[in-house]
């Protein structure tokens, strides 16, 4: 059972989505075998210069999410992630305990590619 | 004589003062475009290509064989140009790549190595009456630019040039710092406005920093006085040339022409000025 994960500015399933991928705050988990949340930083990158969404997208890995609900999602990232046979689905700003609700009824986009420019070119 | 002409501000005309001192004395000089991101001296100077070089940068390559996934490299990059991807294993993101060997000196199996890949490219141009200049040239997608302005500023056909004039790009970053470096003078192209006076300071701290000997030239000078005059004398910062404000100027740059045709007389001062630095650097080695 995968882990979802939701970038955010908050820390739990009542926050918002962020509609940032490479930049988010915080990414909220959910267990879904223990049907719990959780939050971890996305904080390694607040002063990259280059490569946000990269390390965003490690951060993802590093954390056994197989899951990836978010506004946005980059080339680089969108590559990373997909290499790892990552899921990604495009919601909008809606508070997580509802778009997970969303994802549990079939209801978000599946990524079939990056929805956004890189910021570098 | 190696002349750097930067400027914190963009559009404060330094490619405009860069090339009509250039064209002043073209007769001893090689001009050097280093804006590398937006190289736009060609669209003034007309020449004619006559070779083009590739720029090259040693960027790593994963042999998947040997890879243990430890995830060491990925670490090690400063620049985010690695990822672990699961079991996809490491991927690299060329476009990203500083080329600084972290990650093929960090890496305990040998799995990395550095291979050669085109990050960008010089041209060098034959100008009428005999001179040249080149012009260096970033990949799009790429940011290893003060790569490409070391391989113009060290390129062989320079060699011949007493004086090379180098138009850097602007802002006070790595490209800046990487073009003037190693340069005799340091001039830095300003205007009189708060946006003009506040990153001339910038370029300012940036070249003491660097030990640098510099002037400023002040470009589109409306009133005889203004705040660069006034910074320029509380810091004792020689002022060169003075530009006045003239329509004129813009409408030729708007077709492709140089100051020196819109201001003939100019051609004398900057044959003067840059002789005047050549004392002056000659006195002070």
């Amino acid at each position: 059972m995968p882990i979802i994960a939701f970038p955010s500015a908050g820390n739990d399933e009542n926050a918002v989505l962020d509609l940032r991928f490479g930049r988010a705050k915080n990414f909220v988990l959910y267990n879904e075998n223990t049907k719990t949340f959780s939050v971890v930083e996305n904080t390694q990158n607040m002063q990259a210069n280059q490569g946000a969404g990269i390390q965003s997208a490690q951060n993802i890995l590093d954390n056994n999410a197989s899951v990836l609900i978010s506004g946005n999602c980059g080339p680089k990232a969108f590559r990373v992630l997909n290499a790892a046979q990552v899921q990604i689905f495009f919601a909008e700003a809606k508070p997580i305990i509802e778009l997970l609700q969303d994802y549990q009824q079939g209801l978000l986009k599946k990524a079939e590619s990056a929805n956004t420019e890189g910021h570098w070119v | 004589m190696k002349i750097a002409i930067a400027s914190g501000k963009g559009g404060t005309g330094k490619t405009t003062f860069a090339l009509a001192l250039f064209l002043a004395n073209s007769d001893r000089s090689v001009f050097l475009d280093c804006d590398v991101e937006e190289p736009n001296a060609h669209l003034f100077l007309k020449g004619i290509e006559k070779q083009k070089d590739v720029v090259q940068l040693l960027i790593p390559k994963v042999n998947a064989d040997l890879c243990n996934q430890c995830g060491l490299c990925v670490k090690s990059c400063q620049f985010n140009a690695l990822a672990m991807a699961g079991k996809a294993g490491v991927l690299v993101f060329n476009e990203l790549c500083h080329s600084c060997g972290a990650c093929t000196l960090i890496c305990p199996t040998g799995a990395i190595q550095d291979v050669e890949t085109p990050v960008g490219e010089i041209s060098i141009y034959d100008l009428k009456g005999g001179a040249e200049f080149l012009s260096g040239r970033l990949k799009v997608g790429h940011s290893a630019a003060p790569a490409v302005i070391q391989a113009v500023k060290k390129h062989p056909s320079t060699t011949p040039y007493t004086h090379h004039i180098i138009d850097s790009p602007p802002g006070t970053s790595c490209s800046f710092v990487t073009s003037v470096s190693g340069a005799d003078f340091v001039i830095l192209v300003t205007e009189p406005t708060p946006f003009g006076l506040h990153d001339l300071k910038l370029a300012v701290e940036g070249v003491e920093n660097l030990k640098l000997p510099y002037a400023v030239v002040v470009n589109r000078v409306r009133e005889k006085d203004h705040l660069i005059k006034k910074y320029c004398a509380e810091k004792n910062i020689k002022i060169l040339l003075e530009l006045e404000e003239d329509r004129r100027v813009a409408e030729m740059y708007s077709k492709g022409g140089t100051l020196l045709e819109v201001l003939p007389d100019l051609k004398e001062k900057l044959n003067l000025l840059l002789s005047d630095l050549e004392d002056q650097v000659g006195a002070n080695p």
